[in-house]
């Protein structure tokens, strides 16, 4: 631990709060009971400012900046629920939906999703953009698990979890744009991988119904990520 | 070596040409190639060798004579004769007449106003030295900036007069060369890289190429004075794969260069050390993206990452790094030698020195120029490039290509620097410039840079992967004239989403051909939508 | 003065949502005592009325015949609502998307047929080569998505429009609730 944690003081949504000088918007926010919607962050993983769901405004800067990688300034004035963000949101929330098949009601983590929980929460009753209706394969190589790309947001957080907390890098993303995909060790199916612990991490951070335990049905996969803050802090306990 | 030894260098070339009466210079740029310039080549040297003449006349490949649309071309100096359009068969007549007034039909004025308007300061030996000899880009003064950089001025007086130059980076946004070089030196990392940005993937640019292809020591230059001035001791130029003759000659002058002690470890009996590797890119546009980029070398996935950190603070390996593209370190020797001041008298006021651009599409001249800052678009279009071909009307101009806009006839008189091209609603971007004529389609030029934008997302980040596929979709659907008003509302909605949310400048930029083409030709659009709202 | 008119369509659903409807229940006699049910699949009318207040649309845009009712009954009804997630989102009748129409006709009609069946060639409405959500064809009004929706959101929703409020839907109901 640093000897001796400088202290910022800044203001969010009105709010005069304090922060650690090394901590992030979203950590702030969050320790704060203010909600800012994310997606591909998870706590415990290496940040990627990917899904831009948590972008915030910063008095002061034309940018749109996201929380999770941003770091607290000392009087830095945050609004995190504009209604230019709230419209933001809702529609990369709409895109995601429209890219590939996000079928709810037969879903097996309908009801356990947090992208179905955010759209909800962000007021989506519909989408206005055009449904793609890529055709995507499901791999049900593995005795475990399955992942079905139909659901697969590309929010890496398998890939992250699998590399750094699990240390085996099994998944990676392969392809560019709308087809990238996630692959398992050189794009094989999941079953033949020798790499893959079986441990299923990936399964229970993912936060859509992409990847599930076989023998689960529709609305029956719920996920327990529960395990992964736990871990983080007994690794830093350790490492002390 | 020592530096003292370039003179000896600089001499013996000197004496060695001054054998010969006259050198013919063949254009081995690969526009040139492409069009049969090897052939030439190998002709008139047969000619030569027929003739006898071999031993008066010296045969040097060159780099990018600049009016590529008329090559091969073949240059005689020093009678300062210009050839255009040669051929193998030709070889005879060209020899025979040495010396003598040059075939009528090959023969090209050099004192066109393609060649009179331009003012070549990174294009200086281009045309001019055999890019595969040293000793050629010494004997025109090659690396005497930087034995003036690295014996009589310290690291921060080589920053300072790049700061008094002005220059600003040539990649596209201009961002000043000067403030990014003393950002590195005051990073105190042990370690700290330099990079050249080789990844040029604009559609209709070749800047760089041309640059790499015909002067690639000048790059070497100026990314060692950057090393010098910045206290990074390791350089990559990440150039793509996609140019293999570049790639070529640049391993070439490493290799050279090295040779001589120029790169290296004390660097010719300096206490400064600089090594220059080549990393070859696989073909993604985002990884002229410097984060993408920085991933890419260090052999991972080119896809960006969220700044701040910027590369200066943490970049290659965590380690400090500095970007800049090929014309950038391109301009650095010429300020060394003539001074910062020197570049900062040519240009306007926020955009100093000159700019390459490679000129291309709908108009008489297309080709590599080089042009003073606050050049107006006419005088590029209708004076270097000599108008419109086939008696055709100018329509609009696009600049900075995917990431750049349409300017119309309106702003063709608005002189040429960051600042102008950015208040019509382009960019200066790295230097494509591609001219239209009115029968193009305004909406399938959004269409063509948007096609490209969603092939070349990383994927990454949700507004550009899925937003650039959303709006191709409805610019075909408007294209295909069945789009109503909530289609276009809905394009222009995506346009606003997509460049303020995304991730890196290529998602922030992708709608920009959608946002200008709208704005200059929106009755265009119009015009396809279906009565029905 | 009158009551207003009121409707419920069928398209490519599964009918689930008029299930849900019908569990309304007692609260059905409540909500017909302030409307006139003038069509729906539910009552033995054959032509759209001149003039609709309020239609409910079950399903997914999915023949040639849907996308003609939807657009005839989209210029006969003021407020148009798509009911559940197939007219909302296109749900499970678009997953034959990612297959060609004459494998989906091949799949349903002879492979899947006893005694080896064929394709019906009259009395069948034509395929569309894509299923689509109303909102693709037609301007729709209000979004009440779920698979079905439960008789409470669709009570409530049915109470908050004919107290001339707007009902707040996201509050009530998801996608695949």
């Amino acid at each position: 631990m640093p000897t001796s944690v400088k202290v910022k003081t800044l203001r969010i949504d009105g709010r005069d709060v304090s922060a650690r000088e090394d901590q992030t918007i979203l950590e702030v926010a969050r320790e704060n009971d203010i909600w800012i919607p994310t997606l591909c962050h998870l706590d415990g993983l290496s940040p990627v400012g990917a899904c831009r769901l948590c972008l915030v405004e910063i008095k002061g800067s034309t940018k749109l900046l996201p929380a999770c990688v941003t770091a607290v300034e000392e009087g830095m004035e945050v609004s995190t629920q504009t209604e230019g963000l709230e419209s933001y949101r809702r529609m990369i929330l709409e895109l995601l939906f429209s890219e590939r098949n996000h079928v709810c009601s037969i879903c097996k983590s309908n009801g356990h999703c947090e992208m179905q929980t955010l759209a909800q929460r962000l007021g989506l009753t519909h989408i206005h953009f055009p449904y793609r209706y890529p055709s995507l394969p499901v791999d049900l190589s593995h005795e475990l698990f399955g992942m079905d790309h139909n659901r697969c947001i590309l929010c890496t957080r398998c890939v992250r979890v699998c590399a750094e907390i699990e240390g085996a890098h099994v998944w990676d993303v392969m392809g560019r744009g709308v087809d990238a995909r996630i692959i398992c060790d050189l794009n094989q199916p999941w079953g033949t991988s020798e790499t893959c612990t079986s441990c299923g991490k990936c399964v229970h951070v993912c936060p859509t119904g992409a990847l599930f335990e076989r023998g689960r049905s529709a609305s029956e996969m719920d996920k327990r990520p529960e395990f992964l803050p736990y871990l983080t802090l007994m690794r830093r306990a350790g490492g002390e | 070596m020592i530096f003292e030894e370039l003179g000896h260098i600089e001499e013996a070339e000197l004496e060695a040409q001054s054998r010969f009466e006259r050198r013919i210079h063949v254009c081995a740029a690969a526009g040139c190639l492409a069009s049969g310039a090897d052939a030439v080549k190998e002709a008139l040297s047969g000619e030569l060798q027929s003739t006898g003449l071999e031993e008066r006349c010296q045969m040097v490949g060159v780099g990018c004579m600049g009016l590529c649309s008329r090559g091969p071309l073949v240059s005689i100096q020093p009678d300062n004769v210009l050839l255009a359009q040669v051929r193998a068969k030709d070889a005879k007549e060209v020899v025979g007449t040495l010396g003598k007034k040059p075939p009528k039909r090959l023969a090209c004025p050099s004192d066109l106003p393609f060649f009179k308007r331009q003012l070549k300061v990174v294009l200086e030996n281009m045309g001019r030295i055999d890019p595969e000899r040293i000793e050629e880009y010494i004997a025109v003064g090659g690396y005497s900036a930087l034995h003036k950089g690295l014996t009589e001025m310290t690291s921060q007086e080589v920053i300072d007069e790049v700061v008094k130059s002005g220059l600003r980076g040539r990649g596209g946004a201009g961002y000043p060369t000067g403030l990014k070089w003393s950002q590195l030196s005051k990073e105190s990392s042990p370690i700290k890289y330099v990079v050249c940005n080789a990844d040029e993937g604009d559609p209709g640019a070749f800047m760089d190429r041309s640059v790499l292809e015909g002067d690639p020591h000048r790059v070497l230059e100026g990314m060692i004075l950057a090393g010098y001035a910045t206290g990074a001791t390791q350089g990559f130029i990440y150039v793509r794969a996609e140019y293999p003759l570049a790639i070529k000659r640049l391993n070439l002058a490493i290799k050279q260069a090295s040779r001589l002690g120029l790169l290296g470890h004390n660097i010719c009996g300096t206490p400064v050390s600089f090594g220059v590797e080549v990393r070859v890119g696989a073909g993604a546009f985002v990884c002229g993206e410097e984060t993408a980029l920085m991933a890419s070398i260090e052999g991972g996935r080119g896809t960006p990452r969220p700044r701040p950190p910027f590369p200066t603070q943490s970049g290659i390996w965590g380690r400090p790094t500095m970007i800049n593209n090929v014309e950038t370190f391109a301009n650095i020797p010429p300020i060394i030698r003539n001074g910062g001041k020197w570049l900062a008298e040519i240009g306007t006021e926020k955009s100093k020195g000159t700019k390459v651009f490679s000129l291309s599409g709908k108009v008489v001249n297309t080709g590599l120029i080089e042009v003073p800052m606050g050049i107006t678009l006419r005088e590029i279009i209708f004076e270097i490039g000599g108008g419109i071909p086939f008696g055709g009307k100018f329509k609009a101009v696009q600049t900075g290509g995917p990431s750049g806009g349409c300017v119309p006839d309106s702003g063709l008189d608005v002189p040429v620097d960051y600042e102008s091209l950015s208040h019509l609603g382009t960019i200066m971007g790295s230097g494509g410039m591609v001219v239209m004529d009115d029968s193009a389609s305004m909406v399938d030029v959004a269409r063509f840079f948007l096609d490209f934008s969603r092939h070349e997302s990383c994927g990454k980040c949700i507004p550009c992967r899925v937003g650039t596929v959303q709006m191709h979709g409805l610019l075909d659907k408007i294209a295909a004239n069945r789009a109503t008003s909530e289609d276009l509302a809905m394009l222009e909605e995506l346009c606003d989403l997509v460049r303020k949310t995304s991730l890196c400048g290529l998602g922030q930029t992708a709608p920009t051909p959608v946002v200008s083409t709208l704005r200059h030709f929106r009755e265009e659009y119009l015009s396809h939508l279906s009565g029905k709202a | 003065m009158s009551k207003p008119t009121f409707a419920t369509i069928w398209l490519d659903g599964c009918s689930g949502c008029h299930m849900s409807f019908l569990d309304m229940d007692e609260r059905l006699v409540e909500i017909l005592d302030q409307v006139d049910l003038v069509y729906s699949p539910l009552v033995d009318v054959k032509e759209y009325p001149e003039v609709v207040d309020i239609a409910l649309v079950e399903g997914a845009v999915s023949t040639d015949e849907d996308r003609a009712k939807i657009r005839k009954i989209r210029a006969h009804t003021k407020t148009l609502i798509s009911l559940g997630d197939c007219a909302v989102t296109s749900n499970v009748p678009a997953m034959r998307n990612y297959f060609p129409v004459d494998s989906v006709m091949k799949r349903a009609y002879v492979e899947n047929a006893a005694g080896g069946g064929v394709i019906p060639e009259r009395g069948l409405p034509k395929l569309d080569p894509r299923v689509c959500p109303v909102h693709e064809v037609v301007h729709v009004d209000l979004f009440i998505p779920g698979c079905p929706p439960s008789a409470d959101t669709i009570h409530a929703a049915l109470t908050e429009l004919l107290a001339g409020r707007n009902p707040d839907i996201a509050a009530l109901t998801r996608f695949g609730a």
